[in-house]
């Protein structure tokens, strides 16, 4: 008989594991609290370095998953930790005996109105990285053309004022990417970047921000925006300082991007609660160890995968789902051959 | 502008105010500059409104001024604060009220103190006990003048005579809001509405019919900032604050300036005369300033109080406009004329500022 093994989180680090452990031989059960499979990626346009389509992305982790059960507009009613597996109650009703349970909860993203000297929710301008992906997305950018455009690095990152000391990791690559394209729709427009280091640690990201400031001309202006008010014309007069020259700056924009850090998801706080899972500083949950058991949880059977131990790219996403098939295969057959 | 964002954000920094029952502290520099206003506020909540609210002569300055300039350190202006809160207990009462918004800061930085180095909070009570043989004790409830003006505010509302509304247009009057720094820059929690979008001034225009203007640089300094003006050869630094504020709020034609600090309407009316006379440049209609108003001396306006009384001739910039576009009645030859009518001599006339 098959093993169960229970996934919680329908984002691409749950599709991703679940296609592995599918392909593995386990019976999996995947569960996801929104309507459709694919979290955050579901509802990103392009994706940084090459700019590739995140719907095509998410097609090719969708049709991994065929033959997996999944459950979506179901969550974790109760989970009971048995002898040598977990007893979990789901909200649809159905209770699934699993021998091990593979959390994938993902992240939220920082609610930007929290910074309220930015003016999210106050000023119209003032918009999210999340907020221009849906509008890269459904192409809704504003028709007029703006004549300046800025984009705010670490919003609810590496600021200790908004509890999160941590840098959220896919920022300053979302923002350059973002940046880029905003330029191609709008080529007479000025694009700033107001960042505090630039961390472009991935392959190809530094190729990016070369790209950004020799094809495209954004300008990249290190030092925090300290507050955002509206003129009388309906502009942002953005504050900021010039930390390489030492200067404050003012300056008029039509746009405003936010990019909005990882915070630990609710939903992942719902089961850790409930299993009593141990969380450091920063509220992302703590793996067994952090080198050599990232996947693992203190718990017998209970697997991490993804931004729920800590921001995350998607690629380090998708490789810790994979990482994370075969710990739990490995731990099932050395807890499940002892008879 | 989107309002209803800034409703929620309002929601969030709600404060608790207790309705009665204040122990009463003044501000050095508003008996100075404003006597009236805190007269105003006493004679308001006493005795229109009916409230508790005590002061005695024994209570002294919270030691602020000097404690931003460096001239005493903290320790000492702990051990002043401890002896207004002591004095507070000893007349039996808990909830505390201060006039002055650097006050406020102070206490509010003190109690946080306090709390998280509960060692030299003992410190200090060891210190109130051997120079006044004082028993210590912290406010339950520590609230600023503002605050209780604002909880009042509808109360206020309706007992007015007057509303912030031009009398010939209908239109609703066009108000600037400023806060001092202290009240919630450096504890947002402590002030009504937080920080960047605070609410307990503009909470009393809306209930007094007036309307708010948000413009860029509302969240400037007014231009006093301690040193920028204690200092003599700093001054520059503050006249050019108050210099950017004016020519940020000049395009949305601003009626009135309404303030809760002690140092911003002065320095707002003052440096508008230094400005008129060394630029040639004056903001409001005609040649006039922009009137720039206390709290209490808008809450006395809507209430139908003298505006001599109030002490509005002691204003540089000329209040009368706003007297007129309000439709309150006032006698020009009474300005100047003091208690029982005493002659006070009128002032010289600016060149460029009418």
């Amino acid at each position: 008989m098959k093993n169960n093994i229970l996934v919680i989180g329908g984002g691409p680090a749950g599709l991703e594991a679940s296609a592995n452990l599918k392909r593995l031989g386990y019976n999996v059960i995947l569960i996801e609290k929104d309507k459709q499979l694919g979290g955050h990626l579901a509802k990103w346009d392009r994706l940084f370095p090459d700019g590739v389509s995140a719907r095509q992305t998410l097609n090719a982790l969708l049709e991994e998953v065929s033959g997996v059960n999944c459950f979506t507009e179901t969550q974790l009613q109760s989970i009971n930790v048995l002898d040598k597996s977990y007893n979990a109650i789901l909200s649809n009703g159905i209770t699934v005996l699993a021998d091990a349970v593979l959390l994938a909860s993902g992240f939220d993203l920082f609610k930007a109105e929290k910074k309220e000297e930015y003016g999210y929710g106050i000023y119209e301008g003032v918009i999210t990285n999340a907020d221009l992906e849906e509008a890269f997305r459904e192409k809704k950018l504003p028709s007029k053309q703006p004549q300046a455009i800025g984009f705010v690095h670490c919003v609810g990152s590496r600021d200790e004022k908004a509890g999160n000391p941590a840098c959220s990791k896919v920022c300053c690559a979302t923002a350059v990417k973002q940046a880029c394209e905003v330029k191609e729709v709008y080529p007479d427009a000025d694009v700033y970047c107001f960042y505090m280091d630039l961390r472009m640690f991935g392959r190809h990201y530094e190729d990016l921000y070369l790209k950004a400031q020799k094809e495209f001309g954004i300008r990249f202006i290190r030092g925090r925006v300290s507050e955002v008010a509206e003129t009388a014309d309906g502009r942002l007069q953005v504050k900021a300082e010039d930390t390489l020259s030492s200067k404050p700056l003012r300056v008029s924009l039509d746009m405003l991007v936010l990019m909005a850090g990882m915070r630990p998801s609710e939903s992942g706080k719902t089961v850790g609660r409930q299993l009593n899972l141990t969380t450091e500083e920063d509220g992302f949950f703590s793996s067994a160890d952090n080198l050599l058991e990232i996947q693992r949880s203190k718990l017998p059977g209970f697997f991490y995968a993804g931004a729920c131990t800590g921001a995350k790219t998607l690629p380090d996403t998708l490789h810790e789902a994979r990482s994370a098939a075969i710990e739990i295969d490995r731990y099932i057959k050395e807890k499940f051959s002892e008879k | 502008m989107i309002y209803e964002g800034k409703k929620k954000i309002w929601a969030d920094y709600q404060k608790e105010i207790p309705e009665d029952h204040y122990f009463y502290v003044r501000s050095c520099i508003r008996q100075s500059f404003f006597p009236a206003s805190e007269a105003t506020f006493l004679d308001i909540t006493r005795n229109k409104l009916g409230k508790d609210i005590f002061e005695t002569k024994h209570h002294t300055t919270c030691g602020g001024i000097a404690y931003h300039s460096d001239a005493i350190p903290q320790e000492t202006s702990m051990t002043i604060i401890a002896r207004q809160f002591a004095l507070m207990k000893k007349y039996g009462y808990e909830n505390y009220v201060c006039s002055c918004i650097t006050s406020f800061g102070l206490y509010c930085e003190t109690l946080e103190t306090w709390r998280e180095y509960p060692e030299l909070q003992q410190k200090i009570a060891d210190n109130l006990w051997k120079s006044c043989r004082l028993e210590f004790a912290k406010p339950k409830f520590l609230v600023h003048a503002s605050d209780l003006i604002f909880k009042y505010r509808m109360q206020i509302a309706a007992k007015s005579k007057f509303k912030l509304v031009n009398q010939k247009t209908g239109e609703p009057l066009r108000v600037v809001e400023h806060i001092g720094c202290h009240y919630s820059k450096m504890f947002p929690s402590k002030g009504v509405g937080g920080a960047e979008y605070p609410y307990v001034l503009v909470g009393m225009i809306e209930a007094w019919g007036g309307q708010i203007i948000d413009y860029p640089e509302r969240r400037h300094c007014c231009g006093f900032g301690f040193r920028q003006y204690l200092i003599k050869g700093n001054r520059g630094y503050s006249v050019s604050n108050t210099h950017k504020k004016f020519e940020s709020m000049e395009p949305y034609k601003p009626d009135m300036i309404i303030t809760n600090c002690p140092g911003c309407p002065y320095f707002l009316d003052r440096w508008q005369y230094v400005i008129a006379e060394t630029q040639g440049k004056t903001y409001g209609e005609n040649g006039h300033g922009i009137p720039v108003f206390t709290y209490e001396e808008v809450a006395g306006l809507v209430m139908g109080y003298d505006p001599w009384d109030l002490g509005l001739q002691t204003h540089q910039v000329s209040v009368e406009p706003l007297l007129d576009k309000m439709g309150i009645p006032y006698d020009p030859a009474k300005k100047y004329l003091g208690r029982n009518g005493k002659d006070l001599g009128q002032p010289g006339k600016p060149h460029c500022l009418k």
